[in-house]
C-alpha cells in the first residue's frame, strides 16, 4: 500500500478549489452571454435568467432579419487572404533576414522593429489619406492591402526560423536545393507550429478589427461582422438583444474554432529527431 | 582520381587563423580520418571540402577537377552531420530519399530501389514509416549513414557521425560503418576527436593541431613512429609518458633523473626527453632506499591495471599497464624502469627517434 500523505492531498484539493473558482468567474460571463442568447429578450429585459423559455428564435431572427450573413461572408473573406497574404509575406521576409546574407540586413531589421513601436491608431490619418487617395474606400482591398504583411510576424517567424538548426540548411546546400526549394520543403515545415500561431493570429487579428473597418467601411456590401453587430444595437430604439446576443455568439464560434484548431497543433516536440 | 588538399589555408580575419597550410593527398576509396582534439580547424577543413566554408587559400581539386569555387551540389559527395540533419516532418523513408528527389535527375523507379536497398542495407526496412522523432540515437543514425548510401556521391564526409551515440553503441556503428565503407568503395572522409576512432577505422589519419597538420600516415605509422610529441601523446590509452632525460654516456640516458635505461642511438642534443609508452613501464615494488617513485592511484580495467605514479624528481606523474593481479596499493613504495622501446624528442618535441626518421619526413 502506498503511503497516504494528507498533506499532499490537502494541496492538491485545494489547488483544485482554486482553480475551479477562478475557472468559474472567467467563464462565467462567457456562458451567460452564450445562455441568455437562446432566451426571449422579453425575459432578458426582465432580468429573468432563469426562464425556462429556450428557443432558437433568436438565432433564426439574427439570420433572417439582419444582414450578419453578409457580414460573416465579408469577414471571413477579409481574414482569409489577410490570414494567407501574412503568412506568405511574413514568412519570406523573415527567411530573407535568417538565411540570406546581404548589406544593412541588421539596419532593415532594425527599421522592421521600429514600425511595430507605433501603435495603428497612430497611423490612422495618414493611412485613411492614402486609401482615400487610391480610392479604396468601401472595399474589401481597403481592409486588406493594408494588412498583406505585419513588422510583428515577421518578427515572430524570424525568431521562429532561427530556431532551424543550421545542419539542415547545409545537408540542403549539399543537396543542391535553391532558397526557393529550401523556404519551402525545409523551414514551412520545420516551422510549421509558427506558422499556425502566425495565422490564427492575423485571422482572429483581422476578423476582431474595428476602428479601421468603422472608418473605411459604409455599406453593407463590405461591412465586417464587428461593425455589424455594432450597427444591430443602434439601428433600432429599443435593442432585441435576444437577438445581438445570439449574433455575438456567432461571431465568437469561428474564433473558438480556430482556437481549438491551433490548440492541437502547439504540443511540443513536433521537431523532436531533427537533431541529437 | 584523387581528394587533393593544396596549401589550405582559413582564416577568420586577419588574427584568427584557423587552418594553415594544409596538404594531403586523399586516394578514392580510401578510409581517411582527420583528428585533432576540439577546436584545431578540422571541423572547419571537412566543411572547406564540402563547400560549405569558403577557402582563404589554397586549392582543393577532386578528380583533377579544382572546386574552390564549386557550389557543395556540384562536387558530388554527401555529408553526415553529427546532429544527424535529419528532416523531422518526414518519414525515414522520405529522409533517405530527399536527397535523390532533390537532385531530380533519378527516375521515380530508380529512387525507390536506392532508397530501399539503402534501408535494407542499414537494417532500417521495417522502420521506413516512421518519424525521425520515434526512432533511437543509433537508429537516427543509421538513417542518416543510409542517405549517404542511397545518393551515387562517391565521397562520404562525416563530421563526428558517432559522438552523439553512447559507448557500446559507438562500438557497433564504428563497424557498421566500417563494413558499408569497404562494401561500396566509398572514399570516406571522417572527422573525430576520438583517437580511438581513427585508429580502429583509417586506411590514414591526419592529426592536426594547433591549426597545423601534425603528421599524415596509417594507424601504424602514427604509433610507432609518432613525429613529434603532441602526436605521441594523443594516441594511446592511457597516453604516453613523456620524461626529461639527459644522456650520461654513450647509449645510456638517464631518465628524470629516476632511472636509466639503454638506447640504441647517439643522442646529440643537450637537452631532449623520452617517451615511453604505458605498457612499456615496469614497475616493482621497492623498499624507501631504492624506490623511485610513489603509488597515487590505481584504475582496475580488468585483465590488467594502470598504476598513475608520481616519480621521486621534477614532480613528474607516470602511468603504466600492469597485470590485473599485482597488488599495488596508494602509497606504495615502488621502483619504475622501462623496456629500452622508447621515442626519444628533442626540446621542440619533434621525435628524433633514429628509426623513425624517415618517417618524420614522410
Amino acid at each position: 500500500m502506498a503511503e497516504f500523505d494528507e498533506r499532499a492531498v490537502l494541496k492538491k484539493v485545494f489547488s483544485y478549489i482554486l482553480l475551479i473558482l477562478l475557472a468559474i468567474i472567467i467563464l462565467a460571463p462567457f456562458f451567460i452571454g452564450i445562455w441568455t442568447s437562446f432566451l426571449p429578450t422579453m425575459d432578458i429585459a426582465k432580468g429573468n435568467f432563469f426562464s425556462t423559455k429556450i428557443s432558437l428564435d433568436n438565432y433564426v431572427a439574427a439570420f433572417t432579419k439582419t444582414p450578419i450573413l453578409r457580414y460573416l461572408v465579408n469577414t471571413l473573406v477579409i481574414s482569409t487572404i489577410t490570414m494567407i497574404a501574412q503568412l506568405i509575406f511574413c514568412s519570406m521576409s523573415a527567411y530573407a533576414f535568417v538565411f540570406l546574407k546581404f548589406r544593412f540586413r541588421k539596419t532593415i531589421f532594425t527599421l522592421f522593429l521600429i514600425t511595430m513601436m507605433l501603435p495603428f491608431e497612430a497611423e490612422i490619418i495618414p493611412n485613411f489619406a492614402t486609401v482615400k487617395q487610391m480610392g479604396l474606400l468601401d472595399n474589401y482591398a481597403v481592409m486588406i492591402i493594408p494588412f498583406l504583411t505585419s513588422a510583428f510576424g515577421t518578427f515572430m517567424l524570424r525568431q521562429a526560423f532561427m530556431q532551424t538548426p543550421s545542419e539542415l540548411k547545409e545537408a540542403s546546400d549539399i543537396e543542391g536545393l535553391n532558397h526557393f526549394q529550401f523556404y519551402w520543403n525545409i523551414v514551412l515545415p520545420y516551422n510549421k507550429i509558427g506558422m499556425i500561431t502566425l495565422g490564427a493570429y492575423s485571422f482572429l487579428g483581422s476578423w476582431n478589427q474595428y476602428l479601421w473597418p468603422m472608418l473605411t467601411t459604409f455599406s453593407n456590401n463590405s461591412r465586417v461582422i464587428q461593425n455589424g453587430l455594432k450597427q444591430l444595437q443602434s439601428e433600432e430604439t429599443f435593442n432585441d438583444w435576444g437577438m445581438i446576443q445570439a449574433s455575438a455568439a456567432i461571431i465568437v464560434i469561428p474564433t473558438i474554432i480556430v482556437l481549438f484548431i491551433g490548440q492541437h497543433y502547439f504540443k511540443s516536440g513536433m521537431n523532436e529527431g531533427a537533431v541529437k | 582520381m584523387a581528394t587533393v588538399l593544396t596549401n589550405i589555408s582559413k582564416q577568420y580575419d586577419s588574427e584568427k587563423t584557423v587552418l594553415s597550410d594544409v596538404n594531403a593527398e586523399i586516394q578514392t576509396g580510401e578510409f581517411f580520418v582527420i583528428v585533432g582534439p576540439s577546436g584545431c580547424g578540422k571541423s572547419t577543413l571537412l566543411r572547406m571540402i564540402a563547400g560549405l566554408t569558403s577557402i582563404t587559400d589554397g586549392e582543393i581539386s577532386i578528380n583533377d577537377k579544382v572546386v574552390n569555387d564549386m557550389a557543395p551540389k556540384d562536387r558530388n559527395l554527401t555529408m553526415v552531420f553529427q546532429s544527424y540533419a535529419l528532416f523531422p516532418f518526414l518519414s525515414v523513408w522520405d529522409n533517405v530519399a530527399f536527397g535523390l528527389k532533390a537532385r531530380k535527375n533519378t527516375s521515380q523507379a530508380d529512387i525507390e530501389t536506392r532508397v530501399n536497398d539503402a534501408l535494407k542495407m542499414v537494417s532500417l526496412e521495417d522502420l521506413k514509416d516512421r518519424k525521425p522523432r520515434e526512432l533511437s540515437g543509433g537508429q537516427r543514425q543509421r538513417v542518416a549513414l543510409a542517405r549517404a548510401v542511397a545518393s551515387d556521391a562517391k565521397i562520404c564526409l562525416m563530421d563526428e557521425p558517432l559522438s552523439n551515440l553512447d559507448a557500446q553503441l559507438r562500438i557497433k556503428m564504428r563497424q557498421e560503418i566500417y563494413a558499408l565503407q569497404r562494401k561500396l568503395g566509398l572514399t570516406l572522409i571522417y572527422v573525430t576527436h576520438d583517437q580511438v576512432e581513427a585508429m580502429t577505422m583509417a586506411d590514414h589519419i591526419m592529426v592536426l593541431h594547433d591549426s597545423k597538420v601534425q603528421q599524415i600516415g596509417t594507424p601504424a605509422e602514427i604509433y610507432k613512429s609518432p613525429a613529434n610529441e603532441f602526436v605521441a601523446s594523443f594516441f594511446g590509452v592511457p597516453p604516453i609518458n613523456i620524461l626529461p632525460a639527459i644522456s650520461t654516456e654513450e647509449g645510456i640516458v638517464n631518465a628524470n633523473d629516476d632511472f636509466t635505461l639503454k638506447i640504441n642511438q647517439q643522442v646529440s642534443v643537450e637537452n631532449f626527453q623520452v617517451g615511453i609508452r604505458p605498457n612499456e613501464l615496469l614497475i616493482e615494488e621497492a623498499d624507501e632506499l631504492t624506490a623511485n617513485a610513489s603509488v597515487k592511484t590505481i584504475e582496475f580495467l580488468g585483465d590488467e591495471k594502470i598504476v598513475y605514479a608520481k616519480m621521486a624528481h621534477n614532480d613528474v606523474e607516470i602511468a603504466a599497464i600492469v597485470d590485473s593481479n599485482s597488488q599495488f596499493k596508494p602509497y606504495d613504495n615502488i621502483k619504475v624502469s622501462a623496456k629500452n622501446n622508447v621515442l626519444i624528442f628533442n626540446s621542440d618535441g619533434v621525435n628524433i627517434t633514429k628509426n623513425s626518421e624517415d618517417m618524420v619526413n614522410a
